[in-house]
């Protein structure tokens, strides 16, 4: 089994985002950045499928900023054998990374499974797996809690709204992995060794033959409006309940 | 004249509040508002669209688009926008929908922007607001393709009214296109379950619940305000609920107009997920709880026995004892 993992660098989740003078990015200072929580059920159920498979490869693909080989590190510290970075971002909107990464995977051959995860924890971009598949000409399964993979088509079971849908989709396929779908393991101390030898592969959008044309412009970012602490009940549970329910019907007429 | 559309999502042969909140969304734009109507069996539907706003009603009725597969859906969707060439499609942000409209923005080369809480013309294009970070941001983007691809968040626009007439309704067939994906089956969650995004009130539980079998009290709670349930990580992970149900940042953002959290300590990750929330109720035993800073009104008490005495209150407000 070939596997191209799609990876991103994010701000961990406790960070408390600020935003830069520009007005367009986070500041940055202080700031940890993570593998994103979503790609980790990516990369491992990857590595799971490999071992079940008993031979196989991994290959990470990552478009971000010279930083992001930290993340691409942990990947491979978990047991991925190969990363191909995209460094240069100018001009890229979603579709437009969804078109890098599809460079980035046909040029490294053929590959019977894509992963991604379900959406960053950054640009909470739901639309990039499936705008992968497209691109790819290959069939996509979203927001996946269980896979079955046999020699030639997935079972995959999707946490939709209202229940579980099942699907059938033959190999090759791209495949979003949500929470659910397995435990990632936590890079072993030799894995972190290991990682350090593992290739990571540089590219630029030229040897690509990309030319972005984007369609989706950032025009600014903000923090959301802060909210205030409101009315802090005291009293006896009864007519705390009895007041709390008065306030909700009256004051915030929400029952 | 350009028209706008709307994506009529049907699940199970029937439409929902999500698509009259689309169609108030476009009404808000100007143009003339044409709605999308894929499935089998679905040209009955057509006229609700029309009783709830749409001119138009461009409805596809096959037996291959029984099930929705994204392959089958954007090719026949795509056939549609490149006959009739609509300026703006919106779409809800149910996940189906944001897989198809990710689909069909790679196939029509064109801008997308999911899960939007504004939407405006300018004149260069489309200006559309998104939460990012799971909400601690918000960005303001601006989509230039025609057309412009959107999903927006349940519970942001109100839903438009039946009553305003018909639609002109245009039938079609569906794209020719081989379908590799197959579908084999939905196995609804029980008890037919409210949707956490699309749900007007959330009663949410945490670590404080200490253990599955004390959500029943959440649920009966629930279960009077016409509520849906949700959970911190915290009592996902515990399996006390599903993963479905958790709100966050690594789980769903919600906007209801009221959320409940019982034994919840509100980690940023939590509140990320759901601080947009209209209304804040926080009832936690611990004073210094970080979700009392974001909440509207908070009881400082056990919620063994607050939440339970709230039900009671529901009730009798409710008029159901
Ligand atoms: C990568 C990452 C992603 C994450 N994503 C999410 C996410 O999406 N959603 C999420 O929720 N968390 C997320 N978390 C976890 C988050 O950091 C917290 O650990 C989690 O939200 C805590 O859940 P809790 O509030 O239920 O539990 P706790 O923090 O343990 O709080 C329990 C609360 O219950 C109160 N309590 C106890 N007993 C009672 C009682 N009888 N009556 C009243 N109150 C009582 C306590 O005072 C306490 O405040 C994430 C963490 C990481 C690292
Ligand atoms: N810049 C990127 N480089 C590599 N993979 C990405 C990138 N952006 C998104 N992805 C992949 O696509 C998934 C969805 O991301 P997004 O659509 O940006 O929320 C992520 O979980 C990754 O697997």
């Amino acid at each position: 089994m070939r596997i191209a993992v799609c990876v991103k660098q994010v701000p961990d989740t406790a960070t408390r985002i600020r935003v830069a003078p520009n007005n367009l990015s986070i500041d940055e200072t202080g700031v940890q950045f993570v593998l994103c929580p979503y790609d980790e059920y990516a990369v491992e159920e990857a590595l799971k499928i490999r071992s079940a498979a008993g031979s196989g490869e991994v290959v990470l693909f990552c478009v971000g900023p010279p930083r992001a080989t930290e993340a691409l590190r942990t990947a491979l510290a978990m047991g991925a054998d190969r990363a191909v970075h995209l460094t240069e971002l100018a001009g890229l909107d979603w579709v437009g990374t969804a078109r890098a990464l599809a460079a980035m995977i046909h040029a490294e051959g053929n590959f019977d499974l894509i992963l991604t995860g379900r959406q960053t924890t950054d640009d909470d971009c739901f639309e990039l797996g499936p705008a992968l598949a497209e691109l790819l000409g290959l069939p996509d399964a979203t927001i996946v809690i269980k896979l079955e993979v046999g020699p030639l088509k997935v079972t995959a079971h999707r946490d939709i709204e209202g229940g579980r849908a099942i699907v059938e989709l033959p190999l090759p396929a791209v495949i979003t992995c949500t929470k659910g779908l397995n435990q990632p393991r936590y890079p072993s101390l030799p894995g972190i060794m290991k990682a350090k030898q593992k290739p990571i592969k540089v590219v630029t959008q030229g040897a690509l033959g990309l030319t972005p044309q984007p369609q989706v412009a950032l025009l600014e970012l903000a923090l959301p409006p802060p909210r205030q602490s409101g009315k802090l009940i005291k009293a006896d549970a009864e007519q705390a309940a009895q007041e709390l329910m008065n306030l909700l019907h009256h004051e915030a007429k929400v029952v | 004249m350009a028209e706008h559309w709307i994506y009529a999502e049907q699940q199970g042969g029937s439409l929902g509040k999500t698509t009259w909140e689309l169609i108030t969304a476009a009404q808000s734009l100007g143009h003339t508002v044409g709605a999308v109507l894929l499935g089998q069996q679905v040209t009955p539907l057509a006229s609700q669209l029309g009783d709830h706003g749409a001119q138009k009603v461009y409805a596809v009725d096959d037996a291959k688009l029984a099930h929705f597969t994204p392959e089958g859906y954007t090719a026949t969707l795509a056939q549609l926008v490149k006959t009739h060439q609509p300026r703006l499609l919106l779409f809800p942000a149910s996940f189906n929908a944001r897989s198809l409209s990710g689909r069909l923005a790679a196939r029509l080369q064109a801008g997308v922007a999911g899960d939007v809480i504004s939407v405006e013309l300018a004149p260069e294009g489309v200006v559309v607001r998104r939460p990012v970070f799971a909400g601690k941001a918000v960005a303001k983007l601006h989509v230039t393709s025609e057309p412009a691809i959107i999903s927006v968040r349940a519970n942001i626009f109100p839903p438009a009214p039946a009553g305003a007439g018909s639609a002109q309704v245009v039938v079609s067939g569906a794209a020719s296109e081989h379908l590799r994906t197959i579908f084999k089956e939905f196995s609804k969650s029980q008890g037919g379950k409210l949707d956490l995004k699309e749900a007007d009130i959330i009663v949410s539980g945490g670590r404080g619940l200490g253990g599955p079998e004390s959500f029943r009290i959440l649920e009966e709670l629930a279960a009077v305000l016409g509520a849906a349930v949700g959970a911190s990580r915290a009592a996902v992970d515990a399996g006390w609920r599903p993963h479905s149900d958790q709100v966050g940042q690594t789980g769903k953002t919600v906007n209801p107009t009221l959320y409940i959290a019982c034994g919840i300590s509100g980690a940023i990750q939590h509140l990320a997920g759901m601080s947009s929330s209209k209304y804040i109720v926080a009832i936690n035993k611990d004073p210094e709880a970080p979700i009392f800073k974001v909440a509207n009104y908070g009881i400082v008490g056990d919620l063994f026995q607050v939440v339970p005495a709230l039900t009671r209150e529901a009730r009798k407000l409710k008029g159901l004892s």
